[in-house]
């Protein structure tokens, strides 16, 4: 394995340095019939899940087949993508906020073969490489983090949590038989890479222990004011202990005051949180982005732990599998699942779903809290 | 032979969903038997140790990566992400398994000649692997180790002409939904601005000057494709002015059956005949339109602009000619002192190149976040910190009730002298001559 040099000249690094050229312009990358058409479409339609056409005024129309990806991929599944798209596609191909990767193509026969290319590839494991899908109401592909696979603060992992999910929901990714979409987000810890406050549901990473204090390394390894400082409930001061006799300056923790964000521990290396029996999942439902109907909403934490359990998470996708039962009989159509469980109340939300409601689930966080108990007595018996 | 038993993660081998697993095994063994006579630049062997030490955070329940060291390229301070395994004895292969984030073409769109381009380059310098794409919108490339960080960016910028995405205390790499290009819904060129306002912010982008991160998130229209008031710090979302346009023989070809309500979306159950009442007027949140002798009305003052009628109805009803764009600030997640939803801050801006008016108002709110932000503070905290008030204030834009969703429930205004007549100091003596101790 001999060192093979770019160019670069690490003497001089100014040397030939191109910068701050950004992405690459998006318009050198659209297919033909997107450029021509650009701003002047007049409508689509879903021609079955996971298959759309877009019809510009022109008349010209494009068929997109949508698949799910994993998001962790790697370059010889892209390559194969890229074989994909130059046999059928002209060589241009997509990807989605949704980690869906979409074929473009402009006549329906096209779309045909091109499907049937798709669904026929399979990876040894017997598991599809592209299965289509994700369109109209139905579960669209998880939006999600790194987890076990690349991060260092996960309370779970997010690669095997979401293909346990997908497989248990697959039906629903393929078809179109739900209420209206359900948008599906796993965040392996409350850093929440992927922001998945907003969900329908959102599997949420969580700690449930305090962290440890590696006091002989901690004051070499961090600057304890920003440990203290980054602690929002206070819980953290500078302190000093004595081992063998040795006195090292380090921090204590008021466990009390803990809620286990883990905020210390991106900040100081020393105060690991993880453990295998503290850490697991919070499920959070009935959150949206979109502002059709009613406004945007936070998800709900409506179990407040599941454990970890892999290879395959069987208690979360049990409880997953329980939710979206429920809510596929009893939604009206174009009804999302934080709408539908504020039409019938969230006390009928737990009897209908069988979730236990536990004092966990009760808001005791700062002002927002209030907001969330009832001042009222309108509420079902 | 796999180099590591794996027999946690083989079970996520089965079911239909694309197995991670069954790839990762994919590229180990294309590495393994390298039948391009690729150089490979890093250990061969890193997948494998992946898999290896995945399946010991399987059967652990804990992560078994370290803290970010510091690295990246000269003259950036963002893009890679430094990573360490904790177990490298163990898994060599993975002992250094930096990230590096590649600035991704808005909405995604690629050829694959430059897929192809910048995969050679992660095959010969990194593990091969990859997210298409991480959370933010890059191109994720999983590991390399710190000597090839240089070579990798100095290919990226002089082979594929494409450049690293932030990290850190920058802005980080801005996302469009694929607005005009492929939707008609777009209320403006969502892909044109997310562009135009990436190369405007370049030296942000790659040299962190902020107290933390900043996100920009580009929606076409209030659909949210891209989540962009959950997801950001500056969330521009397309909106629309006027009337929205109706083509009433389209309206009913819908109440005739002959167009399927939503585009299709509902195709997979029998929800009856398509009631137009019932799925479209009923559901207006605006309570603004009419169906009467078979022809649609809508009062578009009382309009939320929630796209439900357009989007249950897309031959039928477009969005209006006089677009736009709305802007909200503030959302993150929960760290650190809960989740926060973007605020609106400006009901109504006209999106036109050279998008002057935009970027005054960003320039405006990161003076006075970069002046009054804390270390590690968020946007919307700050904002929470000071009060809507003060980035009114900042950014010169007047009060509107539709800033807020109802007035305020207390009384406790801050008021300032200018705001009160009469002398603000006043003298305690003279105040005693007509109050006596």
């Amino acid at each position: 394995m001999a060192f093979v040099s770019s160019g670069y000249n690490p003497d001089k690094p100014m040397e030939n340095r191109i910068s701050d050229i950004g992405p690459r312009d998006f318009r050198e990358f659209l297919p033909p019939v997107i450029k021509n058409n650009y701003g002047k479409w007049l409508y689509h339609e879903i021609l079955e899940p996971g298959v759309l056409v877009h019809v510009a005024e022109s008349g010209d129309e494009v068929y997109t087949v949508r698949c799910g990806t994993a998001r962790l991929m790697s370059i010889t599944l892209i390559r194969e993508m890229c074989e994909i798209a130059d046999k059928h596609c002209d060589g241009y191909l997509r990807f989605t906020t949704r980690n869906n990767v979409e074929f473009m193509v402009d006549s329906k026969d096209k779309m045909a073969a091109l499907k049937e290319d798709l669904l026929s590839r399979k990876f040894e494991g017997g598991s599809y490489k592209f299965p289509v899908g994700g369109t109209g109401a139905g579960v669209s592909n998880i939006v999600h983090t790194q987890g076990w696979v690349h991060c260092h603060t996960p309370a779970t992992d997010a690669s095997g949590t979401v293909k346990v999910i997908m497989d248990d929901l697959f039906d629903e990714f393929t078809g179109h038989n739900m209420p209206a979409p359900v948008r599906i987000a796993v965040a392996c810890c409350l850093n929440m890479c992927g922001a998945c406050h907003c969900s329908d549901i959102a599997v949420v990473g969580i700690h449930r222990k305090p962290p440890i204090i590696d006091h002989e390394y901690l004051d070499n390894l961090c600057e304890i004011p920003l440990a203290v400082a980054s602690c929002p409930t206070g819980a953290v001061r500078p302190s000093k202990v004595e081992i063998d006799g040795k006195q090292f300056k380090t921090v204590a923790i008021k466990e009390e005051r803990c809620m286990y964000c883990g905020n210390c521990y991106t900040m100081c290396p020393s105060l690991p949180l993880s453990d295998k029996e503290g850490d697991g999942i919070a499920l959070m439902v009935g959150g949206k982005v979109s502002n059709r109907i009613s406004m945007p909403k936070f998800s709900k934490v409506v179990v407040a732990f599941i454990p970890n359990e892999p290879p395959r998470w069987p208690t979360l996708t049990k409880t997953i599998r329980q939710i979206v039962e429920v809510y596929k009989a009893e939604a009206n159509k174009y009804e999302r699942l934080g709408d539908w469980a504020e039409r019938i109340g969230w006390e009928r939300f737990f009897e209908k779903t069988g979730l236990e409601f536990t004092p966990h689930l009760i808001d005791d966080f700062r002002d927002p809290a209030y907001y969330t108990w009832r001042q009222s007595t309108q509420f079902k018996f | 032979m796999a180099k590591h038993k794996t027999p946690l993660l083989d079970e996520l081998e089965s079911g239909p969903w694309p197995s991670f697993v069954s790839d990762v095994k994919q590229e180990a063994e294309v590495r393994a038997k390298n039948e391009k006579g690729v150089e490979y630049q890093i250990p061969v062997e890193v997948c494998e140790d992946l898999l290896g030490v995945l399946e010991l955070s399987y059967n652990d329940g804990e992560t078994h990566w370290k803290h970010g060291g510091i690295v990246g390229v000269f003259g950036y301070g963002g893009g890679v992400i430094g990573r360490y395994c904790d177990q490298p004895e163990m898994f060599p292969g993975v002992a250094h398994f930096h990230t590096v984030r590649v600035a991704q073409p808005t909405a995604k769109y690629y050829t694959t000649e430059f897929l192809n381009k910048i995969i050679d380059i992660w095959d010969m310098r990194g593990s091969g692997l990859t997210n298409m794409h991480g959370s933010t919108g890059d191109i994720v490339f999983l590991g390399t180790t710190t000597p090839q960080l240089e070579e990798v960016f100095y290919e990226l910028t002089h082979d594929a002409d494409v450049d690293l995405g932030g990290s850190g205390s920058n802005l980080r790499t801005p996302a469009a939904c694929l607005g005009m290009s492929r939707c008609e819904y777009a209320c403006y060129d969502a892909q044109a601005l997310c562009y135009d306002m990436t190369m405007e912010f370049q030296d942000e982008l790659h040299r962190p000057a902020f107290p933390y991160k900043f996100k920009f998130k580009f929606d076409a229209c209030p659909n949210s494709c891209v989540c962009a008031l959950a997801r950001s710090d500056f969330s521009v979302v397309g909106i629309w002015k006027d009337e929205i346009r109706i083509d009433q023989e389209a309206v009913a070809a819908y109440v005739g059956g002959e167009f399927k309500p939503n585009a299709g979306a509902h195709s997979g159950r029998d929800w009856g005949a398509f009631d137009i009442q019932k799925e479209v007027v009923d559901l207006c949140p605006g309570k603004c339109i009419k169906y009467a002798d078979g022809k649609l009305e809508i009062n578009d003052k009382e309009c939320m602009h929630c796209m439900h009628c357009i989007n249950t109805m897309p031959r039928a009803l477009m969005i209006g000619n006089d677009r736009g764009a709305s802007i909200l600030c503030g959302a993150k997640a929960p760290i650190l002192d809960g989740p926060q939803l973007s605020s609106l801050l400006v009901p109504f801006i006209k999106v036109e190149e050279p998008f002057d008016e935009i970027k005054e108002v960003v320039e405006n709110i990161w003076d006075w976040w970069m002046e009054e932000g804390k270390n590690r503070e968020r946007l919307g905290e700050t904002m929470r910190r000071m009060g809507f008030q003060k980035l009114l204030e900042v950014t010169g834009i007047k009060a509107d009730p539709r800033h807020v969703q109802e007035p305020r429930h207390n009384p406790y205004i801050f008021w300032k002298a200018e705001d009160v007549d009469g002398p603000w100091e006043r003298d305690v003596n003279e105040y005693r001559k007509r109050h006596q101790r």
